[in-house]
């Protein structure tokens, strides 16, 4: 269900390593399911350190606002600008172009602290039923 | 993403909720069912955006059985509603309906509702669905032992579809054989919908162009795909939300409730106080004497973000007022909201700030309605 390259947390932010210790951190399929049409999205600038579990930003839809809390540790080395000006993008796409920031990650063993697609979906399978 | 989660668990424990007879449609068609004032109810199915945006570019449809049906009548009926109802009952000509306020001995709003009348000693009242009990109870309890009348809730027995949009006349008039150019606004009219009896009122709660249809429950499932396969978009409780506060329409419970009266709100011209047995009639003219110490208004963001229920309305250090309700407005690009405000900042054009969990927001007073529907002549020629 979930793409099995990225890594999860159960607050339903995904992130995947990209080459040179750099992140791309996103909302999953889920999150994106139950709060609908987004229309806000406040992020952090680039250059600011986020803490794993820390609080990064909010995501503000039509009916709900959720906190956004960061998968890993590290320093935002680029902000999308495109979901930023139009946040129906992640509706669209949240593993794609509906990705939110990307991340110069400070210690990649934390990855060992998040989920893999197989654990997320079955978080998702008892939160639900 | 943490609500996302909590949300999803709240609907795990949804139980002994009450379903309307579209209960299945909704679910087949992929409805998201809530819990809302003690119903399940479809509050989305893809988009809530996308609904709005059908409602006013074609039609939309929205399961609105969840509200409640209070059957009146006998030879006392208008005397009775006379008493509770905020404007003249026996003014009210078969076959018109009309928006009314239910107010407490304080002036209180205790619920809006519509009432038709639907014959020379026959009405119905539809108050809102968390309301409905409470205003059944009230009307009971002004009924006289002499008065001639029968209240019955009628609920059950009759479901309540409504049909908005700019097509929706196009759309429904496939399916009956009534003329309905000819039916103008807060008329209704009982005639065979997709070979169903039912109540068709020119009424809604949208702003746009529409219809809502009372039929034996039974055939509401019927009714409603017959409307869909006529191009109708199902819609749920969200989109309702986001349209009726585009077409500045208060919602009970949000943004009136028994603690606010009439002139607050800014309803004060559903309100005939020229009524002697009007049981709110004495409180009323001392509050419309006082005059309101606040008032409902509507505001547009200036900045980012949605002013939700409950967030303080600010200017400089200073709380000065509440917002009851707000939304992203597609129609309008922008967020949207209502909130009560004190004597000063009441005036459109005023900048307000709200507090956006902690961020202070800057936002601007506008007149109401936010959205109003292109004036288009309803009458048509008949032949």
């Amino acid at each position: 269900m979930n793409p099995s390259d990225l890594k999860y947390t159960k607050e339903h932010e995904w992130v995947r390593v990209e080459s040179g210790g750099v992140c791309t951190v996103g909302i999953t399929a889920f999150a994106v399911e139950s709060l609908g049409d987004i229309v806000y999205l406040e992020l952090p600038g680039v250059g600011e350190k986020l803490i794993q579990e820390g609080q990064f930003g909010e995501v503000e839809s039509v009916k709900a606002v959720s906190e956004l809390y960061s998968p890993i540790s590290g320093k935002v080395a680029e902000v999308n600008q495109g979901v930023v000006d139009t946040p129906e993008v992640v509706n669209e796409s949240p593993y794609g172009d509906g990705w939110l920031l990307k991340v110069e990650m400070d210690d990649a063993s934390e990855m060992d602290n998040l989920m893999t697609a197989d654990e997320y979906d079955r978080l998702l399978a008892s939160d639900t039923h | 993403m943490g609500a996302a989660g909590r949300l999803a668990r709240v609907m795990a424990t949804v139980e002994a909720l009450r379903r309307t007879p579209l209960y299945e449609t909704h679910v087949s068609a992929g409805g998201r069912m809530v819990p809302f004032a003690g119903w399940e109810m479809p509050v989305q199915y893809a988009s809530i955006l996308a609904e709005a945006k059908a409602v006013r570019t074609a039609a939309g449809l929205f399961d609105v059985s969840h509200m409640g049906r209070l059957s009146v009548r006998g030879p006392d009926a208008a005397a009775l509603l006379n008493r509770v109802l905020s404007t003249s009952v026996p003014k009210l000509r078969i076959r018109r309906a009309r928006y009314v306020l239910i107010c407490n001995e304080e002036g209180g709003i205790i619920d809006d509702a519509i009432v038709y009348r639907l014959g020379r000693e026959r009405y119905m009242l539809i108050p809102n669905a968390s309301n409905a009990d409470t205003v059944a109870d009230w009307v009971r309890r002004w009924r006289k032992s002499s008065d001639r009348v029968d209240i019955r809730v009628v609920t059950e027995e009759i479901s309540m579809i409504a049909h908005q949009g700019p097509a929706a006349q196009m759309m429904l008039s496939r399916l009956t054989d009534r003329d309905l150019p000819s039916l103008r606004l807060f008329r209704a009219v009982e005639t065979d919908v997709a070979g169903a009896p039912c109540i068709v009122a020119r009424t809604g709660y949208t702003g746009e162009d529409g219809f809502e249809l009372m039929a034996p429950a039974g055939d509401a499932p019927r009714i409603w795909r017959a409307l869909t396969d006529a191009g109708a978009a199902p819609c749920g409780l969200g989109a309702r939300d986001v349209l009726r506060l585009e077409a500045g329409l208060p919602l009970h419970g949000n943004d009136i409730d028994a603690g606010v009266n009439p002139f607050e709100a800014g309803l004060d011209r559903f309100v005939d106080l020229y009524r002697e047995e009007y049981v709110a009639r004495e409180a009323l003219v001392r509050v419309r004497d006082e005059g309101p110490k606040r008032k409902l208004v509507g505001f547009e963001m200036v900045g980012r973000g949605i002013a939700r229920h409950g967030y303080a309305i600010t200017s400089g250090e200073e709380r000065i007022g509440v917002v009851t309700s707000g939304s992203f407005s597609p129609t309008l690009d922008r967020a949207i909201g209502m909130g009560y405000v004190r004597d000063g900042f009441w005036e459109p054009g005023t900048r307000l700030n709200v507090d956006i969990r902690g961020r202070q927001v800057e936002a601007e007073v506008t007149l109401l309605p936010f959205y109003a529907e292109r004036q288009v002549p309803i009458l048509a020629p008949i032949g």
